[in-house]
């Protein structure tokens, strides 16, 4: 008898074809519990990001469905969203571009404001508010992209790659910041990466996805305790899952 | 920096000075007549001997120059920001700004005159010189509004902004740096178009800069022409350095093309 709550997203038969005539994915079923952090491993051209971006209701689905089960059906008002580059406006302000979700609800820059500073001081940004993104670094401005998906309380986070342009102390940096962030917030997380090292070292489950059509092959559980830190990226058992998952990532290739 | 500053003032300066002596000498020196090229110095003499004139003509065509151009910012960008709002309207009018670009002024300008009415030709000049400075705004900021982030249109659409929250809070900031680059190319047109139209049409009732010309060339007045030319080139560059004085205060805190770089 199964009586674990319902999944926070659910997926089943999900398929989309562009109009190119590409098909970017097919029959993708999975469910995501609320509070369970996901990642999406596959080779460039999978479709993880076309997946993601179907999550978030920016591309429609060809065929199958999408629900949010636990989310009384349909989906969540706010969903937050972190790109590949930080995506910032580069003529506003680090507190402008942090407000920007709440702008457009109609929020106004004072009922916003304790929100936005509270959302940049959890990424550490807090003595930024005035800087222009110009003026800080890769990874700030991946921390100001962060602040400004948080800043919404969303109950679910989807990120695209989000660390992938960094140089690889930032982003261990970055993903022990996220870690903290995801266990003291109650998330859910959807997290696209092309790394196998980073989705191990992340997720709860890793979903490993095929090329050709676009497919998930594999369903990893990694069940290591939190929190993770360096004594578990330096343990053999990290070893032994990475090397779980990139074998599955190889069989998915040559298959 | 102090250097680079010392470089592009005191070095053009310095330039400009030994030209206006050696002009000076050779036609001292040579007695060049006056109607084939006048000295400098008679030329300054010229400027203030007709100065209230020349003033005057100065005000009627920086007048003409603003107003056409302040008219051309608010079509471009007005007609640029429906494109953006319409694919369909963009591809049934673009060709036809095309066409008002692509033909020659000079050869609409009679048609305009006739049209607009000889006792109005002030309105006709004002037309013309809008029709040359209009273009380059229009395509400018059309460009512009497109090439906002794609990525940030995903995010507005996420939180489920407006069109207009789309237009004033995405498109418009993203395509100023393409709009203030319409911008400086469309002041000096506006001024060009201001100075033909008025060569082809005349100037009705007030004279215009390019007017006096022609009539300081008729009457063999060449110092006078020169003075006149001298105001036009100055009209000229102080709408330049405005128009860039503009960009860099609009940009300077977040553009690529406004930041300076040390080394």
């Amino acid at each position: 008898m199964d009586t674990s709550p319902p999944p926070l997203i659910s997926l089943s038969s999900v398929a989309k074809t562009y109009g190119s005539g590409t098909v970017a994915l097919q029959g993708v079923s999975t469910t995501i519990a609320r509070g369970s952090f996901v990642s999406l491993v596959g080779p460039s051209g999978c479709g993880k990001s076309t997946l993601l971006r179907i999550i978030a209701g920016l591309i429609e689905p060809s065929a199958g469905t999408l629900a949010w089960p636990a989310a009384g059906g349909a989906r969540p008002a706010d969903v937050g969203f972190v790109f590949q580059d930080a995506t910032l406006m580069p003529w506003a302000r680090v507190f402008e571009n942090v407000y920007l979700p709440l702008k457009l609800k109609g929020v106004s820059r004072e009922a916003a404001k304790p929100q936005v500073m509270e959302a940049l001081a959890r990424v550490g940004l807090a003595d930024f508010a005035a800087a222009f993104p110009r003026e800080l670094s890769g990874g700030m401005k991946m921390r100001v992209s962060i602040a400004r998906a948080l800043v919404t309380r969303p109950p679910v986070l989807l990120m695209d790659e989000p660390f992938a342009a960094l140089d690889e102390f930032t982003r261990e940096k970055l993903d022990d910041d996220l870690l903290d962030l995801w266990r003291g917030q109650g998330w859910t997380v959807v997290f696209v990466t092309h790394s196998v090292y980073e989705s191990v070292y992340l997720s709860e489950r890793v979903l490993v996805m095929g090329a050709r059509p676009g497919r998930i092959v594999n369903d990893i559980h990694i069940d290591a305790p939190f929190p993770r830190g360096r004594a578990f990226r330096e343990s053999p058992d990290y070893i032994a899952r990475c090397a779980a998952v990139t074998a599955a990532l190889r069989e998915s290739m040559e298959a | 920096m102090e250097d680079s500053r010392l470089f592009r003032i005191v070095l053009p300066l310095v330039v400009g000075v030994a030209f206006l002596a050696v002009w000076e000498f050779i036609v001292r020196h040579y007695a060049v007549p006056e109607f084939v090229l006048p000295a400098p110095s008679r030329i300054a003499e010229s400027l203030i001997d007709n100065f209230g004139s020349l003033m005057g003509s100065l005000w009627v065509t920086l007048k003409i120059t603003i107003l056409a151009f302040i008219l051309a910012v608010v079509g471009g960008v007005g007609l640029a920001i429906v494109f953006s709002q319409s694919r369909a309207i963009e591809g049934a009018l673009f060709p036809y700004a095309v066409v008002l670009q692509v033909t020659p002024v000079v050869s609409i300008a009679p048609l305009i005159l006739i049209w607009v009415g000889f006792d109005r030709v002030q309105l006709a000049l004002l037309i013309i010189a809008w029709i040359v400075a209009f273009f380059p705004i229009l395509s400018n900021t059309t460009l512009g509004l497109r090439s906002a982030d794609h990525n940030l249109r995903d995010l507005f659409r996420l939180y489920g902004a407006s069109r207009w929250q789309v237009l004033t809070e995405l498109l418009l900031p993203s395509s100023l740096p393409y709009m203030l680059g319409g911008m400086k190319i469309s002041g000096g047109l506006a001024l060009i178009g201001a100075v033909v139209a008025e060569f082809v049409a005349g100037s009705g009732t007030s004279t215009g800069l390019a007017w006096r010309i022609i009539e300081a060339g008729n009457r063999l007045d060449i110092p006078k022409m020169f003075a006149a030319l001298l105001l036009l080139s100055a009209l000229g560059i102080t709408l330049f350095f405005a128009l860039a004085w503009l960009e860099h205060a609009l940009l300077r805190r977040w553009h690529e093309s406004a930041i300076r770089r040390e080394g």
